[in-house]
This record gives C-alpha cells, sequence and structure tokens, in this order.
C-alpha cells in the first residue's frame, strides 16, 4: 500500500480537492511548521480548503490538529510556512489587519468555552456587543434567533453556562459561533464527552448551520461517526504532515495503512508500529 | 611474563582514570547544562515579562476602553477590599501606639508617640500593609479567574470573537488596581491614626486636643502623598503579577494553582523591593 511512509502525502481525487477558479481556496496552508521546544508538532502542513466546502481533520491524540487550527486563528505562530485566507498572507499579520481576518471566523471550542460570568444569551451575543459594537438589545435579538436555530428556548438564554448541561452548552457554543453570520466556521472537537444520540443532534446542527451560512468549515475530531456526517473532504494529520486528502465517500478504501488502521481503530497497524519504534 | 601480567594492571588503571574523567567532565557539562538553562529562562521570563506589562501598559490607554468592566473592577478591588484593610490599618495603628507607649516611656518620650503612628501609618504602615492584603486577595483571585479562563480556552475564545484579551481583561484590572490602592490606603491612613487616638485617649490616659495637636504637628503633606504613590505602584503591582501569572498559567488545576501562588508571592516581593526604593527616592 502506499501508505507505508507517511512523510509521502497521499492523496484521493486530486483533482477534486484543489483549488479551482470556479471553486476558489478559502484557506491555503502551506508547509507550514510549528515546534515547541524539541517538538515538532506541525512539519510542514499543506492543505487547501475550498470555499463552501466542509473538511473534516482526522488524527489521533497529539498529531497536530489542534495547533493547526490555532495557527490559523492566529492564537499560535507558525515558525515557517504560509496561510493564506481568500489569498490573503495571515501569517504575521498586525493587530488590525489580523482584527480584519477574525471577523470571517467563528469557533466552536472542545469545551465550549462560555464565558461563565455571562448569561447564555451574553455570551452568544458577546462578539456582536464587544467586537462589533452593535446595541445589546438588538444583539440579544440575534442571540435569541441563534439560540432558536440550535434548538434552545429564549428562557435558556437568561440562564448562566453553569446552570445547563454539557450537550446544551455545546449548543450555546455553536450558537456563539454562528452569531455573526461568519464565512468561516471551525469546529474543534465537536463531539467530544456528549452522549451518542446529542452527538448527533450536534453533528445535526453543524451541518445545518454550515448549510443554511453557506460558510466554509473546518473540522478537528476523531470521532469518526461525526466525520463522516459532517464532511464533504477529510484529511488525515499524521506526526505534524497531512498523509491523506480526499473525499469523505473515499474514506473507506483509502489506500493507505495509516487512514485505514484509523479509520477502523485498529490496535495493530503501522501508528502502533510507529509508536513502538519511538 | 612480568610485563604481560604487569599491562592488564597500568591498562585498568587507565581505563578507570579514563572513566573518572569521563564522569567529572559529565557532572561538568551537567552542570553547565542547568547553569545555562537556568539563566536562559531567566532572560525568557523577565523579557516575557517586559513585553506582557508594554503591550499591557499600551492597551489601557488605546480605544476601545471598556468602562463597565473598568467600574466591576474598581468595585472588586476597591470596594470589597474595604474591609479587609480597614480592620488591618485599625490593629496596626492600635498596636503602634501601645508598642510605641512601651518603648518611649523608658525615655520619658510619650509624646512622640502620635507622631510615630501618623508617620508610620501614613509613610509605610498603611500602603505596604494594604498592598500585600490586596495581593492576597485580588492578586490571587486575577491569576485564579485569568488562569481558569486560559484553561478552558475562555481566553482563546475572546480572540476569536474580535476582542483583545489585554483590552478586555488586563487593562481594566490594571487601571482598578493603580487607581483604588491609594484610594483604600487613604481610608487606612485615617482608620490607621483613628487606632492609635483610640488606645492613646482610652487606654494610655492622653488628652484628646494634645494627641490630635501632636499629630497635624507631625504631618507634612509628603507623608501622605508618597504614601499615595506607593500605593499607585503597589496596585499595578498586585494587578500585573496576578494578570501575568494567570496568562501564562499551565495547563490544569495544577497549573491555575501554581499561578495563583506565584502572583501572590511575586507581588509580595516586589512590594518590599519597590517600597525600599521609594522610600529612597522619597525620603533619602
Amino acid at each position: 500500500m502506499s501508505g507505508a511512509n507517511p512523510a509521502q502525502p497521499v492523496t484521493v481525487g486530486e483533482d477534486a480537492t484543489r483549488c479551482s477558479e470556479l471553486k476558489p481556496c478559502k484557506m491555503q496552508l502551506s508547509g507550514v511548521r510549528k515546534a515547541f521546544g524539541g517538538n515538532h508538532v506541525l512539519n510542514g502542513v499543506d492543505l487547501q480548503i475550498k470555499a463552501g466546502e466542509s473538511l473534516v481533520v482526522i488524527g489521533g491524540s497529539g498529531s497536530g490538529k489542534s495547533v493547526m487550527l490555532k495557527c490559523i486563528l492566529g492564537l499560535i505562530y507558525p515558525e515557517e510556512g504560509s496561510i493564506l485566507v481568500d489569498g490573503r498572507e495571515t501569517v504575521g499579520l498586525d493587530t488590525k489587519g489580523r482584527d480584519e481576518v477574525m471577523k470571517k471566523f467563528g469557533m466552536l471550542f472542545q469545551g465550549a468555552a462560555l464565558f461563565d460570568s455571562l448569561k447564555v444569551w451574553e455570551n452568544v451575543a458577546f462578539g456582536l456587543i464587544q467586537g462589533r459594537r452593535m446595541d445589546r438589545r438588538q444583539a440579544k435579538d440575534i442571540a435569541v434567533e441563534k439560540l432558536k436555530a440550535v434548538g434552545l428556548k429564549p428562557e435558556h438564554g437568561e440562564l448562566y453556562p453553569a446552570e445547563i448541561s454539557g450537550g446544551m452548552q455545546k449548543r450555546v457554543g455553536l450558537a456563539r459561533a454562528i452569531a455573526a453570520n461568519p464565512e468561516i466556521i471551525f469546529f474543534d472537537e465537536p463531539t467530544t464527552g456528549l452522549d451518542p444520540i446529542m452527538a448527533d443532534v450536534i453533528n445535526d446542527l453543524i451541518v445545518e448551520c454550515v448549510r443554511d451560512l453557506g460558510a466554509t468549515a473546518l473540522s478537528i475530531t476523531h470521532d469518526m461517526a461525526s466525520a463522516r456526517k459532517i464532511a464533504d473532504k477529510v484529511a488525515m494529520i499524521y506526526q505534524g504532515r497531512i498523509i491523506w486528502h480526499g473525499h469523505v465517500q473515499d474514506l473507506d478504501s483509502p489506500d493507505n495503512d495509516y487512514v485505514d488502521q484509523f479509520i477502523h481503530g485498529r490496535a495493530v497497524g503501522p501508528i502502533t508500529d510507529d509508536l513502538k519504534r519511538g | 611474563m612480568d610485563s604481560s601480567s604487569e599491562q592488564p594492571v597500568d591498562g585498568t588503571k587507565h581505563n578507570g582514570f579514563q572513566a573518572k574523567l569521563r564522569e567529572a567532565l559529565e557532572y561538568l557539562l551537567d552542570t553547565c547544562e542547568s547553569i545555562g538553562k537556568t539563566i536562559v529562562r531567566l532572560f525568557n521570563g523577565v523579557g516575557s515579562l517586559t513585553y506582557f506589562i508594554l503591550r499591557a501598559i499600551v492597551h489601557s490607554f488605546m480605544p476601545p476602553i471598556y468602562f463597565r468592566l473598568i467600574l466591576r473592577q474598581l468595585i472588586d478591588i476597591g470596594y470589597y477590599s474595604l474591609p479587609v484593610v480597614g480592620m488591618t490599618a485599625l490593629f496596626t495603628g492600635m498596636v503602634l501606639a501601645l508598642q510605641s507607649y512601651t518603648g518611649f516611656t523608658r525615655f520619658n518620650a510619650e509624646s512622640a508617640i502620635a507622631g510615630v503612628v501618623v508617620l508610620s501609618v501614613t509613610r509605610e504602615l498603611a500602603p505596604v500593609l494594604a498592598g500585600l492584603m490586596v495581593a492576597g486577595r485580588i492578586g490571587a483571585s486575577i491569576a485564579a479567574e485569568i488562569g481558569t479562563m486560559r484553561v478552558t480556552e475562555q481566553i482563546d475564545a475572546l480572540s476569536t470573537l474580535s476582542v483583545n484579551p489585554f483590552k478586555y481583561l488586563i487593562a481594566p484590572r490594571l487601571i482598578a488596581g493603580t487607581v483604588m490602592l491609594p484610594a483604600l490606603v487613604l481610608v487606612a491612613d485615617i482608620i490607621g491614626v483613628f487606632g492609635g487616638y483610640v488606645v492613646a485617649i482610652y487606654s494610655l490616659d492622653f488628652s484628646p486636643g494634645t494627641y490630635l495637636s501632636q499629630t497635624w504637628s507631625m504631618l507634612e503633606p509628603i507623608d501622605v502623598i508618597s504614601g499615595l504613590i506607593k500605593a499607585a505602584v503597589f496596585g499595578l503591582i498586585v494587578a500585573l503579577m496576578g494578570c501575568y501569572h494567570g496568562y501564562y498559567s499551565q495547563r490544569g488545576a495544577q497549573g491555575v494553582g501554581t499561578a495563583t501562588t506565584n502572583a501572590v508571592v511575586t507581588a509580595s516581593i516586589l512590594i518590599l523591593i519597590f517600597n525600599y526604593i521609594l522610600t529612597q527616592v522619597f525620603f533619602s
């Protein structure tokens, strides 16, 4: 199989994953590298995400998924490489430029990351009030509308995050992510810590919200059910590199030993062999 | 035969010497490495703190300024610290009067008690003790709050919502710390002197009029002003250390705990160091 060497990226349906004039790139990562001390987390990530598509990046714990996401968001600075958003270089942007780019993004964090001192509706409206200086009353109307979109009632808006369940917190996080109608939405492990039914509800909401907004979505997960549900395309990151990138339909015949082991959750295979070799 | 029997002995000696030499060199290298790492860590820490302070100060003066958050912090740091600082000042003033009396009666210098109380309280005790109490109460709370926000990705969430964490989290606390500690110290000055007055009048049988006139005659504006300036610096230190350690808190509950401890310890030590420096500047 061609996946024996993870250093060699394998792309299934290469033409389909590449940007074109008809389907321009919303985001493009080239040779992105990041190390923490001697730990090289990203070893030259190359990835193209087309406008309006939903890409799910899968990979094991510590493979660099979250770091890649944070590099795109400018929360972590990559040491090398280029990250283009709508053709604009975002690595090394000044504060003003970064603020402009950040207005395109919405993000659902793994633990929802709600502000516990604020009510639920204030959390949803936070970016509108504080980031965009919108009037509180107007922002509250939008927050209530977004809460409805994720299946929550206006009364839930008056509660504090500590007073609602984990699944509801994820919904609130999703409502906050879509509150400003972003062009790009990131989902960091959206179903982690949820029961299978609630996970599926969240997956449905993600698909619905992304479709309604016409947004480009980038999700990271190791939940294969979630990946299959929300993805148009799937990429696998391993040892800080994208080793596979293709349509979600091609996921079951990936022609890559690493992807094959990962999606089937096998204890034996090249990933565990690499781990044993250290 | 002799030479062949001696050769291995020499070889063993040689090998033993080499092994000891290697061991000594390794020990030396390890020592140099740990010293080097400590120095690098120290410079890294100083650089990171300086950068943090500069960013924090710049963002405190540049719009947008979150007035609601500043007001909330003014109440948290100022109003809610009032009982702690007030009690500290009251009992410090009372003890000071008692102790001064014990010492000064030996030299028939009871008349100096009022002066000692007012100068000690306004110049040193009120700003330093209020600073230390606020470091314990507010420095710890700031570090724990911001540290928890870091650990639960709330600070990252701020950035993704186009809100600068330095403007939203750090600047209001710095402004409130710098403004409110002088206000607290002014109150502590009054309460501390009042504590001394109460003990002098009701326990040491001083005449109220004489005590008050001795207090006023000893007090110069610089005594109060220097204390207030010290308080502003201490307030800035407490808020800065709380914010800095919380902002760079490591992951997990232990990381937040360490950040909280470091915030209180560094703020307390810096308060004592800056107290000496400022005293030298004002009164040398």
